[in-house]
């Protein structure tokens, strides 16, 4: 049975994601919540989720000396970031006045401008960018497997990355401009939007994460 | 492009589903497990579960529903009623609801949305309107926060209200013309459109909708980001699929 460690740093309820990861795997994973580093490190499969501001998600993790962990679960093994899980992994995030972040991939994060607005409509955009919207898959990869083109997820966020280097760029949503809503590195995936809150499609994410090997 | 979204709301009290829910196919129709996972299939894009329990000494059941409901239904869930403070606020999210509604509390203590906005984060908070019109015939439009179910006047502007509890960190407003609840003659659509024009942050329209064309209206009239509605899909007069292809056939852009 295979081990998946969600790694609680105190931001917030994981009880959601938890389920859901327990949901999608039926019988063939046990997933734990766990602030351990032993329990990381032991895990077979680490989920890195977050909610709340950046300076805080920053704060917790070196409280709770888990930077080393979230370091190492991130070159070494199956790694799903979810939003503040994804913001995080960049180099800086404008949030609380600029918050320098874990730096695992070069990029900024930056805040919506709460004076965009709708192409087609011409109505302000609302922020924090909140329900459900398109990910467009910009290559495929086993995380995508059996989830259609253009799926909606559900999100829920204010600021959103932008990576200096395209190559990590694996979906992408439209919201007054186009942003990164997924990206994919080696062992690693991360996205803006909730699976654990996205229904059908979002569950079939997390079943393709628990039961993938890292590779592409 | 970001879907319009249908949230049905149901009311929970002492941890049965109220206002009785009539599906033809469903076992239990008080039971919110069940529901919420009828409702999930349909394609509800949320659902909203407003605890009106009278007794705060049963408030723990709710907590039950909260956790039963989030094991096995993975979209938004939105938990309103008898939230009084920011451990109220906590309890609830650890139960695993996605976003905690405030209403009256926010009234007596405005203070307590900023509060739990900081320590949640704004995502999670919404502030419930309870507004009713209070200018006369030919003066400007005008609305009232109310609380007690409409019965008690505040004094306070609605459409001031809501910018102020967006100033504070509300994640988001849920929007309700009490002149309209329960009547089935569609939303206060210039309530709507004046709030949702006044704030940054999404509205949900609440109140009033008897058809399918009052939950577009709420979107083309009225500005809408969400619309709730209660009995239209309870007594199932309208699947949420219905009510989506609909909105979508007015050229709203929605979530299939």
């Amino acid at each position: 049975m295979k081990k998946i460690a969600v790694i609680d740093y105190g931001m917030g309820n994981l009880r959601s994601v938890a389920k859901a990861l327990e949901h999608a795997a039926g019988k063939s994973a046990h997933v734990t919540v766990t602030s351990s580093h032993k329990e990381v490190t032991q895990a077979d499969h680490v989920v890195f989720p977050g909610q709340g501001a950046a300076k805080d998600c920053m704060h917790q993790l070196a409280h709770h000396n888990l930077l080393e962990v979230v370091n190492e679960a991130w070159l070494s093994k199956p790694f799903l970031g979810i939003c503040m899980g994804l913001q995080v992994l960049f180099d800086f995030s404008e949030e609380n006045s600029g918050t320098a972040c874990l730096s695992l991939i070069p990029g900024r994060v930056e805040a919506f401008d709460c004076n965009m607005r709708d192409s087609h409509a011409g109505n302000i955009l609302k922020v924090p960018h909140m329900g459900w919207n398109h990910v467009k898959q910009q290559h495929s990869h086993p995380l995508w497997q059996g989830i259609d083109d253009g799926a909606r997820f559900y999100f829920v966020h204010s600021y959103y990355a932008a990576p200096k280097n395209n190559d990590v760029v694996c979906g992408i949503t439209e919201y007054g401009i186009s942003f990164t809503s997924a990206i994919a590195k080696n062992n690693a995936f991360a996205c803006q939007f909730h699976p654990e809150k996205s229904s059908k499609d979002g569950l079939r994410l997390l079943k393709n994460f628990i039961e993938w090997d890292g590779g592409l | 492009m970001l879907a319009k979204r249908i949230i049905p709301c149901l009311d929970v009290d002492n941890g049965r589903v109220v206002k009785g829910v009539q599906f033809v196919d469903i076992r239990d129709a008080g039971d919110p497990v069940e529901i919420a996972r009828r409702y999930d299939k349909e394609g509800a894009d949320e659902i909203t579960f407003l605890d009106i329990t009278a007794s705060s000494d049963n408030r723990s059941t709710m907590i039950d529903v909260v956790e039963h409901v989030a094991n096995e239904v993975f979209i938004p869930l939105t938990v309103g009623g008898g939230i009084r403070s920011v451990e109220d606020v906590r309890t609830m999210l650890n139960a695993g609801a996605d976003k905690v509604g405030i209403n009256t509390a926010a009234i007596f203590e405005p203070e307590l949305v900023k509060r739990a906005a900081g320590k949640v984060g704004s995502q999670c908070i919404v502030v419930a309107i309870d507004a009713k019109q209070v200018s006369g015939e030919g003066e400007p439009l005008r609305w009232e926060v109310f609380t007690h179910g409409g019965r008690k006047p505040t004094g306070i502007d609605a459409v001031e209200w809501a910018q102020r509890m967006c100033r504070y960190g509300a994640g988001e407003i849920l929007l309700t013309s009490m002149d309209r609840d329960g009547t089935k003659i569609g939303f206060d659509l210039a309530l709507t459109r004046a709030v949702s024009r006044a704030v940054t942050i999404p509205v949900i329209a609440s109140g009033g909708v008897g058809t399918l064309a009052h939950l577009a209206e709420g979107v083309l009239d009225g500005e809408a980001d969400a619309v709730l509605a209660a009995s239209i899909f309870h007594f199932g007069e309208y699947s949420i699929g219905e009510a989506k292809a609909f909105m979508a056939a007015k050229g709203i852009e929605m979530r299939m």
